[in-house]
């Protein structure tokens, strides 16, 4: 589903001394399919934003537009039930939401709730207890006797079993050790890739943005401070970081080898051994120019 | 030669009879002023030797000497003098209302005299670059700031040994660097024994000697650039190779020659730097 977010502005205790804009004029937009990061520090607008993309909150002024739905300060869709079928959230650690006695009977409750027949949710979670890599065995089990990590894969299963379209997850590697971290981020890739899902990453994490998405948006106080692909967005290094932000390691290895050898190889999203290459051309001046 | 100050003699240890070995005849020994790095991914024992290594816990079998002490339940209220431990999660060690009256706790179980505690928080603080915090509540503190107040708690018991355990897996990179600048200092400054439990790789860049562990046992024991050779094996047991590694591995295959494995990107474009001005 394309979404899209027209001069949306979400302005909190309005009328009150408290009154603040946590989202600021804000308009982008998500081709259906696509991989987008969302990038910035908190109280940058993310967590608004999100809650935006499946009717939790309307917005004060502008609009936003998610498949056929319309979402606006007016008008709500009549559907809000459909739409959340569609767009599924995984929340900052989502496996404090588990609440059931078996794994099998929490990923069954999203479904239930949309009115799915037994049938049908007892197929899907054999599907989404796969796709989240744990084994079927698991099913009868108290989700409590779980693993950290484990537990966290319940509860994305429990979101994948609505069978989303759009797909958003808010920080979902937070709190796991780096093989954890790349074993989510992995999942959530194939699972774009094989169910053509939208996907939204919010992150902190400039190499996840890098290495998963296809799109960046980056958020500063509520406003878009700056949007495009990898190599558009982390070319202006400068300009992140008056932000306080961060770029991917490799770009900073580029520009301190511009400022140490004296010549540019400029970023694209390379592959290490391109990269390689393009260092021993410029090493051993093979360069073409000289 | 160095004095010894923590030795591993054939431990092995298990939860309870029915689970597996958690370690598995484990030697090994660390010196005074030593800085130590042990690294292995979750579940490769890393952690169970430090809750050893103050007497948390207790091996099945075999010893394990502190300064020359055997760690047993009548020592380990000596032993927790010479151990001071920095754990994952910062929030979970707190307990003052001020960051001073959290740094004066271990320092007031341990009975010393008023007037040294204000010395020893002062001096403390200010190691840690903290002193301007010295009122703060604590949880209105960054991360990275709460993990040098809970490494400045632990100073003021002076101990011989520090040990970090998972200590800046919460914290941003940035912080990371930070505080690990701030202990290998400390570290020097004071002859301190340093023993940091990670599963980063990029943090055991400073340490003298690295402890990997996989499955219960010592899978390598060397120095970090030794360590970062070894890139498809690290890989194998589940840790994540640094960025700077793996282009060295890159370059080697473009026939680029290094002279020695580059554990920082500073080394690997001082070696570039070196390649490019010859031709």
């Amino acid at each position: 589903m394309d979404i899209t977010f027209k001069n949306v502005t979400y302005i909190y205790q309005r009328n009150s001394p408290f009154e603040h804009k946590a989202v600021d004029g804000l308009s982008f937009h998500i081709p259906s399919g696509s991989f987008v990061a969302i990038i910035g520090h908190t109280g940058s607008g993310k967590s608004t934003l999100i809650q935006h993309l499946n009717g939790l909150t309307a917005p004060s002024e502008g609009e936003v537009h998610i498949g056929d739905f319309k979402l606006t300060n007016e008008e709500k869709p009549k559907n809000m039930k459909e739409l959340r079928s569609r767009v599924g959230v995984v929340f900052q650690y989502p496996e404090h939401q588990l609440f059931e006695e078996t794994i099998a009977k929490d990923i069954a409750f999203g479904p239930e709730n949309f009115g799915v027949d037994q049938k049908e949710i007892e197929r899907r979670t054999k599907e989404v207890i796969r796709q989240v890599h744990l084994p079927e065995e698991l099913l009868d089990r108290s989700p409590f006797d779980l693993s950290g990590g484990q537990k966290r894969r319940v509860a994305i299963a429990g979101v994948l079993a609505i069978q989303p379209e759009v797909l958003v997850l808010d920080e979902p590697t937070a709190g796991l050790d780096p093989r954890g971290q790349k074993e989510i981020m992995d999942m959530f890739y194939e699972l774009h890739q094989q169910e053509g899902l939208t996907t939204i990453l919010v992150t902190h994490s400039m190499e996840d943005a890098l290495k998963y998405a296809d799109h960046i948006l980056i958020l500063n106080k509520g406003k878009k401070f700056m949007e495009g692909t990898a190599v558009d967005v982390f070319s202006q290094r400068e300009a992140l970081q008056s932000v306080q932000l961060d770029v991917p390691e490799v770009v900073e290895f580029l520009i301190k080898f511009e400022k140490k050898i004296g010549k540019q190889i400029p970023f694209h999203n390379q592959s290490m051994k391109e990269l390689a290459e393009e260092i021993r051309q410029v090493v051993k001046g093979v360069d073409e120019h000289e | 030669m160095r004095r010894e100050l923590i030795e591993f003699r054939n431990v092995s240890f298990r939860y309870d009879e029915q689970s597996p070995w958690v370690l598995k005849d484990l030697s090994f020994t660390i010196y005074e002023g030593e800085f130590v790095a042990i690294i292995g991914h979750n579940g490769s024992g890393k952690s169970t030797i430090a809750k050893l290594v103050n007497g948390l816990l207790f091996p099945q079998e075999g010893e394990i000497l502190i300064n020359g002490i055997i760690v047993n339940e009548e020592t380990i209220w000596d032993i927790r003098r010479e151990v001071g431990m920095v754990f994952q999660n910062p929030d979970n060690q707190f307990v003052g209302a001020t960051v001073q009256d959290d740094v004066a706790f271990g320092m007031e179980n341990r009975g010393i005299p008023r007037e040294e505690m204000v010395k020893r928080i002062e001096e403390t603080l200010q190691a840690v670059q903290m002193s301007d915090y010295r009122l703060t509540e604590p949880h209105r503190l960054s991360g990275g700031q709460k993990q040098r107040v809970a490494i400045a708690s632990v100073l003021a018991i002076s101990p011989k040994v520090l040990i970090l355990d998972e200590a800046t897996a919460m914290l941003d990179p940035k912080g990371r660097k930070e505080i690990m600048g701030t202990v290998s200092e400390l570290s020097e400054q004071r002859g301190l024994s340093l023993i940091t439990i990670t599963h980063d790789l990029a943090e055991v860049v400073q340490a003298e000697r690295v402890i990997v562990m996989n499955q219960g046992e010592i899978w390598e024991e060397a120095t970090p650039r030794e360590i970062f050779s070894k890139r498809n094996e690290l890989r194998d047991i589940g840790l994540d190779v640094p960025f700077v590694a793996i282009l060295a591995e890159g370059l080697k295959q473009v026939d680029l020659k290094l002279t020695k494995e580059p554990l920082n990107q500073e080394e690997l474009l001082e070696e570039l730097w070196i390649l490019h001005s010859k031709t």
